[in-house]
C-alpha cells in the first residue's frame, strides 16, 4: 500500500479523469469490474453544477500516436451525479476522487462544499481548464486566478484538493506554486494539449464538432515528462503524473521525473485493463519501492493552520 | 459511413480521413429496441489475444475468422473492438492507433467468430490483410444487440454494404423466414450477400439484382403482413428506412455507427443525437429503436 494525500492506495496507478466510466464499464463487463478494478483509485468524469450535453459530434480524431477529443464534459450536473452516480461509484472497492469544474470560483466552491461531508468521496480534483466567466482568464492558466480559486474553495472542505493543471499556459509550474501557496494538497498533470484537425473533405473546416479538442496519448508523453519535472522543481506537493502512459516503463519515467503516483488515460481506450497492466509492469520493475507519496500536510491540517 | 470514421461497430469503423464508401461500411449493431432493459452478453474484462484462423475474400470484402473458443457467444448485433496484435500503426498518417469496432457476422459452433471487413482506412486495411498465423486483440462482445420481433410480426432485414454483417448472425437466429433485403454499390460488393440466405439484392449501378435502392425493395414489402424491420447500413439508408417505417407504422430497430475509441463507454466519443439527447452507441447501442431517433444523422459523414 502507498499513501497519497493520506489516501491508502493498493498501487500507484489511477485513471485520468474522463478516460474511464466505471458505471458504463460495469454494464459492459459486469461485476468482474468490481473484483478486478484496474485502478487503485477511481477519478470521476468532471461534474459541473448544471447538466451538460457535451459537444456535438464528431468528437474524436485519431492520430498516429494518440487522438484528439472534443467531448465537452457531458455530465448529469451536481444533483444528478449525487443522486444517480455517487451511490454506484461508492460500490467500487477503491477510493473515489470526484473531479469538478465551475465557471467561477464560487461555483467551484459550491461543488466542493457539496462533497465535503460525503464519506464516499476521498478527495476532489479541480478541473481548472475553464475560463472564469467574470475575468475571461483560464482559471488554471494564470497563477493569480488559481490563487483566487483556492482561496474561495479551500475553506469549504477538509477533503484533499488536487488541482489538475493545464499544459496550455505559459508556466504550469507557476500555477502549481500558486496552488501550493493557497492550500492545494496535490497537483495532477498534464491535462490534454489543445489541438485540432481539419476536415478531410471540406476545405478549411474543422473536423471536430467543438472545433478544437484535446490531444492525448503517446504523442504527449514527452511533454508530460518535462512539465512534471518542471513542477517538481517548484513545489513539494504530491504530483499525479499523466500523459501517454502505455507501459510500466512510462509510469516509471514519470515517477522518476517527480510524480508520486501516475494516471493512465487514453491507453484504457485500447485496453480496459491498461491500469492494472501498467501497475503490474511497474511492480516487476521494482518501482514500487520508495514512491510512497511524500507525506505532506492534509487539507484538514492546512485549514486549522489557517484558522 | 465510413465517412468519417471507421466506425463503431459494424463492418468496420471508419475514421476521419478514410475513403468514403458510399453504401458500404455500415456496421452497426442493434439494440434495445423493443425491450428497454439492459440485457446483453457481457464481455470478459480483458482484451484477448486470439489467432486468425481464416481469411476469405468475398467480392470487395474480406471475411476474417478469429478463433475464440473460450469467449462468450455474442448476441446478434453486438460488436467487438479489433486490432492487429502486430504492426498496429505505421499505416497512412502512422495510424491506426485505436482499435476498430466490428460487428460479429457469425459465430461458428467451435467459437470461431467471423467479421466482415471493407478496407476504407488504415485500420480496416490492416485488419483486412491479416491471415492465418496472425493474431488480433479482441475486446467483446460489446453493446446491445437486436431484440426479438414484437408478437405476430415477421422480421425483415434491410442491410447496406458492410452493414449486412450483423444481419447475417441475426438471420441465423431468426431462421430462414427472415427476409433479407440487401443493397450494395455494385456487383463486386454484392458478393457480400453470400453471408445471408436467399437475399434479395439491389445495386446502385444495376450490375446485380434490382437497379436502385434497398429501400425500394423494402417499400414493396411493407404493404404485406405485419413486419418488424432490422436495418444496418450507411446513415442515409438508415434514415430512409426510418422514415419509411414511420410512414407505414412499422417498428424498426436500427444498428447505427459512429467513430468510437473504446467500445465500453469510457470515451464518450461515439454519441448520436436521439430524442432524449446524446447517447453512446457503444453501451446504449449500437442498435436503437427507430422511435428513439428524430432522424438518423452522421455528423462525420462526407458532405
Amino acid at each position: 500500500m502507498i499513501s497519497f494525500c493520506g489516501i491508502a492506495l493498493a498501487h500507484p496507478i489511477v485513471n485520468g479523469s474522463g478516460t474511464f466510466d466505471a458505471i458504463a464499464a460495469r454494464r459492459a463487463f459486469g461485476d468482474a469490474l468490481l473484483d478486478d478494478f484496474p485502478f487503485a483509485a477511481f477519478v470521476s468524469k468532471t461534474v459541473t453544477l448544471a447538466p451538460r450535453q457535451g459537444n456535438p459530434p464528431p468528437r474524436l480524431w485519431e492520430l498516429g500516436a494518440g487522438m484528439i477529443n472534443s467531448i465537452g464534459l457531458p455530465n448529469k450536473g451536481l444533483a444528478g451525479f449525487v443522486a444517480e452516480d455517487l451511490p454506484r461509484l461508492a460500490e467500487l472497492r477503491v477510493p473515489l476522487i470526484v473531479n469538478v469544474m465551475g465557471s467561477t470560483p464560487e461555483e467551484v466552491a459550491r461543488l466542493v462544499a457539496a462533497f465535503a461531508e460525503r464519506d464516499e468521496v476521498a478527495a476532489l480534483e479541480l478541473n481548472v481548464s475553464c475560463p472564469n466567466v467574470k475575468t475571461g482568464l483560464l482559471m488554471g492558466a494564470d497563477p493569480g486566478e488559481t490563487a483566487a480559486l483556492l482561496d474561495a474553495v479551500r475553506p469549504r472542505s477538509d477533503k484533499p484538493l488536487i488541482v489538475k493543471l493545464t499544459p496550455n499556459c505559459a508556466s504550469p509550474a507557476a500555477v502549481a506554486a500558486a496552488a501550493e501557496a493557497h492550500g492545494a494538497d496535490a497537483v495532477s498533470l498534464v491535462n490534454t494539449l489543445r489541438g485540432m484537425a481539419i476536415h478531410p473533405r471540406r476545405t478549411g473546416e474543422p473536423w471536430l464538432g467543438g472545433s478544437t479538442g484535446g490531444v492525448s496519448g503517446p504523442a504527449i508523453r514527452a511533454v508530460a515528462l518535462a512539465q512534471v519535472r518542471e513542477v517538481r522543481e517548484r513545489v513539494r506537493l504530491p504530483i499525479v503524473g499523466m500523459g501517454g502512459v502505455q507501459r510500466g516503463r512510462h509510469a516509471r519515467d514519470l515517477l522518476d521525473a517527480g510524480a508520486d503516483i501516475v494516471a493512465v488515460g487514453t491507453e484504457s481506450f485500447r485496453d480496459p485493463r491498461a491500469g492494472a497492466r501498467v501497475a503490474a509492469e511497474l511492480e516487476e520493475m521494482g518501482a514500487n519501492s520508495g514512491i510512497a507519496g511524500t507525506p505532506l500536510p492534509t487539507g484538514r491540517r492546512r485549514i486549522s493552520q489557517r484558522a | 459511413m465510413s465517412g468519417g470514421y471507421e466506425t463503431a461497430r459494424a463492418g468496420n469503423g471508419g475514421w476521419p480521413g478514410d475513403r468514403p464508401s458510399p453504401t458500404a461500411a455500415a456496421p452497426r449493431a442493434v439494440s434495445p429496441g423493443a425491450g428497454g432493459g439492459d440485457e446483453r452478453t457481457l464481455a470478459p474484462l480483458a482484451r484477448r489475444r486470439l489467432p486468425v484462423v481464416g481469411r476469405r475474400e468475398l467480392g470487395a470484402y474480406v471475411v476474417l475468422s478469429v478463433a475464440d473458443p473460450g469467449g462468450p457467444a455474442p448476441d446478434p448485433g453486438q460488436f467487438a473492438m479489433l486490432a492487429a496484435a502486430e504492426r498496429w500503426g505505421g499505416g497512412a498518417d502512422e495510424r491506426p492507433f485505436l482499435p476498430r469496432a466490428c460487428s460479429v457476422a457469425r459465430r461458428h459452433g467451435d467459437g470461431t467468430l467471423d467479421f466482415l471487413l471493407e478496407d476504407v482506412g488504415p485500420g480496416t486495411e490492416r485488419l483486412a490483410e491479416l491471415d492465418a498465423g496472425d493474431d488480433v486483440w479482441l475486446l467483446g462482445p460489446l453493446g446491445r444487440g437486436f431484440a426479438a420481433p414484437r408478437a405476430e410480426r415477421r422480421a425483415i432485414l434491410a442491410g447496406g454494404g458492410v452493414g449486412i454483417a450483423p444481419l447475417a448472425i441475426w438471420q441465423e437466429v431468426l431462421g430462414p423466414g427472415a427476409l433479407a433485403l440487401l443493397g450494395f454499390r455494385d456487383a463486386a460488393h454484392a458478393e457480400g450477400a453470400a453471408l445471408l440466405r436467399e437475399p434479395r439484392i439491389a445495386t446502385d449501378d444495376g450490375s446485380a439484382g434490382h437497379r436502385g435502392l434497398v429501400t425500394e425493395l423494402l417499400a414493396a414489402e411493407l404493404g404485406g403482413p405485419p413486419a418488424e424491420v432490422y436495418a444496418c447500413g450507411p446513415p442515409p439508408m438508415l434514415e430512409a428506412v426510418r422514415a419509411l417505417c414511420a410512414e407505414h407504422d412499422v417498428p424498426a430497430q436500427l444498428a447505427l455507427e459512429s467513430g468510437m475509441a473504446c467500445g465500453f463507454g469510457a470515451c464518450f466519443g461515439c454519441v448520436v443525437p436521439t430524442r432524449s439527447g446524446y447517447v453512446r452507441l457503444c453501451v446504449d447501442g449500437p442498435v436503437l429503436d427507430a422511435t428513439a431517433l428524430e432522424r438518423v444523422e452522421h455528423p462525420g459523414a462526407p458532405a
